[in-house]
């Protein structure tokens, strides 16, 4: 932690980068923290409690400007600026990536393949959260979905929390916004909330990294992680790729091959 | 209802211009006879069909939904149904996540040349739909803001 | 204002009362590990040890989406329907902590502050409001700093605070609580002079509101707004759990030759919410936003409206996911 706390202020105070966006102790748990001097990053930290989603706030430039900047990753964070390379969101000469390994050790990144070499390792497994809850919808009937979902849908009060904090949800304007005519009603209702989430979750095809970060930012408790998780977990076989790492050969949805699966087509 | 009546589901079918709507023309030409429940939406193609419209279909009181375009590889604008095709397998599984009934929307395809099967197709769906009743379920709490402002969380 | 005891069966046969009168009733119930107001029709629905309810009771009187008025076009005519402020069923709140029933008069004040609003005002006058005094408390709660306190009786109809019997003190503070009271009369019995402040918690105050309004008086071209803001998302989960949040949005639902008027929550932390349709933004930054949010509950409410726009609840703090905690900076900006 030191080292990256140093080689932070080195990279503020030489010039290579006008801002580190790490973590710092929070009054819960560790929350982001913008460094734009060598002083600030003193207050950086990295260890297994970090859980943001930081590659949410890459895309937005009113923050990080046009400069370079750089950015402490897990390995969550790091899927997701793979997958924002793999969409032209990001450009490799203005980022620079921080990360502490297992071992401890400091390792930098620039290029989409270092990141993919080194995310390669780590497997994608469903956390005990995401086993249970997953277990439970999967072993019910249609009907009881349809229930289990109904009420959670009721508490969504179209906060948009979730498309906030996921970090592939950059669209200037988001479908949501779209109001003429107006395609998803903005009150909260339960079949505009279930429209909504499975408008959301269609976008998220091919894209979603399963960080987890729009079920975390619910204040009110939806699991809808889980919707586009299982959908990502459904589609990757189907469309041949591994889940949670993005490929540069286009998106699942851009791109189509003549034998996919069309037993449903009569 | 009565055992006597028989349920008549209503069904709306989307579908692209260059193939389905032709076909379904062609049925009307050749005089087949097919069941009336079909209200039928034009597409210029099955690319262009977005997946909401779907489920505003079902909000707005449809049993069951078609989807259908041209065969694989006569595509009027070459891949529109390549790229539909994905989307329908990713909006399939997204649906039988949250629980709505995937058995109520048939993808099909039918060319221009098959009015006999698009005949068939809406008949086999009508029958389906019947056998599976209304879709109650979804237009209850498509019903929502009146049960929202009365009834709703404090 | 009257003081009454009432027993722990005395509260068992006064709910049911109350339930039995027809009313709705709503309280706090725990379900999906989260605590949530719902319509409740047993007393053995309801929670109990927690701090706070995710959301606030604001809903009850403010609710998510609500009908204005619904029109119908035919033969050239319009037939207009209006709002019914008779359709509006008589609800009980029960269990609300002090906190949030604060909530009711800043709200209030907003909707009323040009023209009186019809709508809220039905929800309020028939809502009554059965409060708990609070024996509990975490770090993100800050009533006492904010003018409030955790027996604090404003907008409250009856207050109870729980005695270690089961029994509680009962603190009838309204027509409209006796009006409750005169439900089930009986069961509250002559007060046993018993000292409130013994059962509630102690929450020292965090900073001195006039210290911060000087304060804010003077920052609005500080970078204090930037500086803290930087890591919020804008995803506005502060202002819907808020019980003084007010921001709304109007919508239409329109199905073919009739429609209907829709008033819905907003946030003003959202970049759409203040976007003109010249493409114009006067609040084009999170910071702006982030600023808007402050100063308006604790620099423009106290002085347009004569109350603060904060009741120290700490939703706001609790649902962030970013951590934007507004008592650190609150008492932060106090400190500067
Ligand atoms: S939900 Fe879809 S349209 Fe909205 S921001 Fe996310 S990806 Fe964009
Ligand atoms: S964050 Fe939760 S409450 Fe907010 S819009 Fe998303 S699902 Fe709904
Ligand atoms: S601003 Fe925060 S602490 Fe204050 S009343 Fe609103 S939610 Fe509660
Ligand atoms: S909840 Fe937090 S991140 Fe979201 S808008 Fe409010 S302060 Fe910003």
């Amino acid at each position: 932690m030191e080292k990256l706390r140093e080689r932070a202020a080195a990279i503020l105070a030489d010039g290579t980068v006008s801002l580190v966006i790490g973590y710092e102790e929070g009054t819960k748990r560790p929350r982001p923290l913008f460094c734009h001097d060598g002083e600030s990053a003193r207050k950086l930290i990295f260890d297994s409690r970090c859980f943001h989603n930081l590659a949410v706030y890459l895309t937005k430039k009113e923050l990080v400007g046009n400069g370079r900047f750089a950015v402490t990753a897990t390995i969550s964070t790091l899927r997701s600026i793979m997958q924002l390379y793999v969409e032209n969101q990001l450009s490799e000469d203005k980022l620079l990536i921080l990360t502490v390994d297992l071992s401890g050790t400091l390792r930098e990144f620039v290029t989409f393949d270092e990141i993919s070499a080194y995310v390669e390792q780590f497997e994608l497994k469903r956390s005990e959260r995401e086993q249970a809850i997953l277990t439970r919808i999967e072993g019910m009937t249609r009907e009881e979905r349809w229930n289990f979902w109904q009420e959670e849908m009721s508490h969504c009060f179209k906060c948009y929390a979730c498309r906030s904090a996921c970090p592939l949800c950059y669209c200037t304007k988001c479908v949501v916004e779209v109001n003429r005519p107006q395609w998803i009603n903005p009150w909260p209702a339960p079949v505009a909330n279930m429209e909504w989430h499975i408008n959301r979750a269609m976008h998220m095809v091919g894209r979603c990294t399963a960080c987890g970060a729009c079920g975390d930012a619910c204040p009110v408790g939806i699991p809808i992680d889980l919707i586009t998780r299982k959908m990502m977990e459904d589609m990757a076989p189907e469309f041949g790729y591994i889940p949670g790492l993005p490929v540069k050969k286009g998106n699942a949805l851009s791109t189509w091959k003549l034998d996919d699966r069309e037993q449903f087509i009569r | 209802m009565s055992s006597e009546e028989i349920f008549e589901p209503k069904i709306v079918a989307f579908v692209c211009n260059w193939c389905t709507y032709a076909g379904a023309d062609l049925t009307g030409t050749s005089r087949l006879k097919y069941a009336t429940n079909v209200k039928i939406v034009r597409f210029p193609c099955t690319g262009r069909i977005d997946f909401l419209l779907l489920l505003k279909s079902f909000a707005q009181g449809a049993d069951g939904i078609i989807v259908s375009g041209c065969h694989p590889n006569d595509c009027h604008y070459t891949s529109g149904n390549f790229h539909a095709r994905r989307r329908w397998i990713a909006f399939r599984s997204i649906l039988d996540m949250m629980g709505v009934d995937v058995r109520r929307v048939q993808y099909s395809w039918v060319s221009a040349a098959e009015g006999s099967k698009w005949a068939d197709l809406v008949n086999n769906t009508v029958a389906d739909i019947r056998a599976l009743g209304p879709y109650t379920d979804y237009q209850k709490v498509a019903d929502y803001l009146e049960k929202e402002v009365q009834d709703g969380e404090a | 204002m009257e003081t009454k005891y009432i027993s722990k069966s005395g509260i068992e046969q006064w709910f049911k009362s109350i339930v039995d009168s027809g009313k709705r009733v709503y309280a706090p119930v725990n379900s999906r590990d989260q605590i949530e107001f719902k319509r409740v029709k047993n007393l053995s629905e309801v929670a109990d040890e927690y701090v706070q309810t995710t959301q606030s009771i604001k809903a009850s009187v403010y609710p998510k989406a609500e009908v204005l008025f619904s029109y119908e076009k035919e033969h050239g005519k319009v037939h207009l329907t209006d709002f019914n402020p008779d359709s509006i069923p008589e609800t009980v709140l029960w269990k609300v902590h002090p906190c949030d029933a604060a909530g009711f008069k800043p709200l209030s004040a907003i909707f009323n502050w040009d023209s009186p609003d019809k709508l809220h005002n039905a929800h309020v006058q028939k809502t009554s409001v059965i409060s708990f005094s609070c024996a509990m408390a975490d770090e993100s709660c800050f009533c006492t700093s904010v003018n409030g306190s955790p027996g604090n009786l404003a907008g409250s109809d009856i207050q109870l605070t729980m005695l270690p019997d089961g029994g509680a003190i009962a603190e009838i503070v309204t027509p409209k609580g006796e009006a409750l009271v005169a439900l089930s009369p009986t069961v509250f019995e002559a007060d046993k002079g018993e000292d409130k402040t013994k059962y509630l918690v102690d929450l020292p105050a965090r900073f001195s509101l006039e210290e911060v309004n000087a304060k804010l008086n003077k920052a609005f071209n500080s970078t204090v707004w930037k500086e803290q803001s930087e890591r919020c998302i804008g995803c506005g989960a502060c202002a819907f759990v808020c019980p003084t949040c007010a921001c709304f949005d109007i919508q239409e639902d329109v199905h073919g030759s009739t429609g209907r008027r829709i008033r819905c929550w907003d946030a003003c932390g959202f970049g759409l919410f203040t976007l003109h349709t010249s493409g114009h933004n006067p609040r084009e930054h999170q910071s702006q936003r982030w600023r808007q949010r402050l100063l308006h509950k604790f620099s423009y409410m106290p002085a347009r409206l004569n109350v603060v726009g904060c009741t120290g609840c700490g939703r706001c703090s609790r649902a962030c996911p970013v951590d934007m905690n507004i008592l650190e900076h609150i008492t932060s900006i106090a400190e500067q």
